[in-house]
């Protein structure tokens, strides 16, 4: 059993690391916070101590199914993560501008919305919910928010951009797109609050966004950082 | 990226292949000088698809009609910049000038990227040239009368304008997506796609800064940086939010691939109309598109 994910802040009634599908539960428990990351680390069966994650591995699937999968696992990352900032105690303190918040409880509700989305249209290929760790964020200060949520909305951009090419299904195209512009709208606000009028700065010399494949997507440069459940996305298509 | 290698092991592969290319080969001869160097993968890919056959009449009306609209974005954006007395905050000014550069630099992409394969797009009575793409007498920014005041003399209406600009230019490029599907056609889309998201970034900025600076939309609400129901930033342009031909539903949609998000679990309750409408960017067609913003075009 890995412990160095188990990471709480005493001062907090939030958990920085918890199972997105155990949410709830720890909303009624938030002082076993340590014991609930041992149950969502273990809750895949695992019974091998030197590999603890191997049987908790999710997969997304191949063709477009494994694509949704993709977006699903991406979602659930962020959403996770903007419920846990709005969900702090310190949210108020972090963020005086009753508009900022008003702006960041949106973002939170559109992540949701896209996980529900995918989880509902996914159906029965759904992946199972992840196991984040947003220990390395500091969920009382402005700029380690902010500075997170850059780097995920920016990414989230880059991996729909990409993903695009990977797509069969006409609809499935369409309504990646009707989500990634969403995410490029909050990535652009997000990035007006660290730096103002930065908002489309990471274009290159053609004005053109990111686009990144599953590959840096999900490695410990993105959201691997933050996903602790492995994810093999071997199966995916590619160009 | 060594393109007289992979020219090279092309050869191998097939020795005609210089034949079968020989009228474009002045363009690969002109790699790194002419064209921008990002566009030159588009460049190759459509050589070869001239080389070997494949249709590209699509891909080049889906990158003309947005050229048209690129066009349309910058000269609006430029001929703003250079209005004396209409920006006037430099912190406006920086950020409008951020985009008005996005735009030609979308604009010069798309040109030199459908030179390479077709005849590019030029609007009616262009009088500029390929390197400057400015071309005043090619547009009617009063939309044929319909403004309440001249766009570029209120900056309330300007910034409205651009809002719907950006907004449509989303929804247009969304809306281009399914026709640049099949492999061959993968680094249109994923350019296409590049650009999508940049102009949402663009909406973004605008509707954020209309909010700040106190300007409403049509029905008195302060804009998000998102789009809510299908509120337009003032009533001449309604029908840039609302429906198109073919089935493309308004922006305040709320049911996507058959799922109504309304009923989908939220935080508390279910999720709320205006977030299931805000979640997600509704794309438009190109005829309500191009009906939609011919009136900005010279008669």
């Amino acid at each position: 059993m890995k412990t160095n994910n188990v990471i709480t802040d005493p001062g907090q009634e939030d958990v920085a690391t918890y199972d997105v599908s155990r949410r709830k539960f720890f909303q009624l428990a938030g002082g076993l916070a340590g014991a609930g990351l041992l149950l969502a680390s273990c809750s895949k069966g695992d019974s091998t101590p030197n590999n603890p994650m191997a049987s908790g591995t999710v997969r997304l699937g191949s063709g477009d199914t494994g694509i949704l999968n993709y977006a699903y696992a991406l979602e659930q990352l962020e959403a996770a993560f903007y419920i846990q900032v709005v969900a702090n105690s310190s949210f108020t303190t972090a963020f005086t501008d009753p508009d900022e918040r008003a702006r960041l409880t949106e973002i939170r509700d559109h992540e949701v919305a896209h996980r529900e989305f995918f989880k509902a249209a996914l159906g029965s290929s759904a992946i199972g919910a992840l196991t984040v760790d947003f220990s390395k964020i500091d969920f009382t200060s402005r700029s380690s928010i902010l500075s997170a949520a850059m780097a995920f909305e920016d990414l989230g951009v880059s991996a729909y951009n990409y993903a695009g090419q990977l797509i069969s299904s006409p609809d499935y195209l369409t309504v990646a797109g009707k989500i990634v512009s969403v995410e490029a709208r909050h990535a652009a606000y997000i990035r007006d609050l660290v730096t103002p009028r930065s908002f489309a700065d990471i274009l290159d010399s053609n004005g053109l966004d990111v686009a990144n494949p599953p590959s840096y997507v999900l490695s410990s440069a993105g959201a691997g950082a933050y996903v602790k459940t492995p994810i093999d996305y071997s199966q995916l298509p590619t160009l | 990226m060594d393109f007289k290698n992979i020219l090279n092991q092309i050869e191998q592969a097939d020795p005609e292949v210089f034949e079968k290319i020989s009228p474009r080969r002045h363009i690969l001869q002109s790699f790194g000088s002419k064209v921008a160097l990002a566009a030159v993968p588009l460049a190759l890919g459509s050589l070869f698809n001239k080389a070997y056959g494949k249709k590209t009449d699509a891909v080049v009306d889906v990158l003309n009609f947005a050229l048209q609209l690129e066009f349309l974005e910058y000269n609006f954006y430029y001929q703003a910049v250079n209005t004396s007395g209409l920006i006037v905050n430099a912190d406006t000014l920086e950020g409008i000038t951020k985009i008005m550069n996005h735009e030609r630099e979308h604009v010069n992409f798309l040109y030199s990227t459908i030179a390479a394969m077709g005849t590019p797009y030029t609007p009616p009575h262009y009088s500029g040239s390929s390197t400057s793409f400015v071309s005043p007498a090619s547009f009617d920014f009063t939309y044929r009368g319909a403004f309440p005041s001249t766009v570029f003399a209120d900056l309330e209406l300007f910034l409205a304008v651009s809002q719907t600009f950006e907004d449509t230019g989303v929804r247009a490029y969304k809306g281009q997506a399914g026709n640049l599907q099949g492999t061959a056609n993968h680094p249109y889309l994923l350019a296409a796609l590049k650009i999508h998201s940049a102009e949402a970034r663009h909406a973004s900025y605008v509707r954020a800064l209309r909010n700040a600076v106190g300007f409403t939309d049509e029905d008195g609400s302060k804009p998000k940086p998102w789009i809510t129901g299908k509120v337009a930033a003032v009533a001449a342009v309604d029908a840039n939010y609302g429906v198109g031909a073919s089935g493309y539903p308004a922006e305040d949609n709320t049911t996507q691939l058959g799922v109504n998000i309304t009923s989908l679990p939220a935080v508390s309750g279910t999720v709320s109309a205006s977030a299931a409408s805000e979640a997600f960017d509704e794309p438009l067609d190109k005829t309500t598109v191009g009906n939609l913003v011919a009136n900005f075009f010279a008669a």
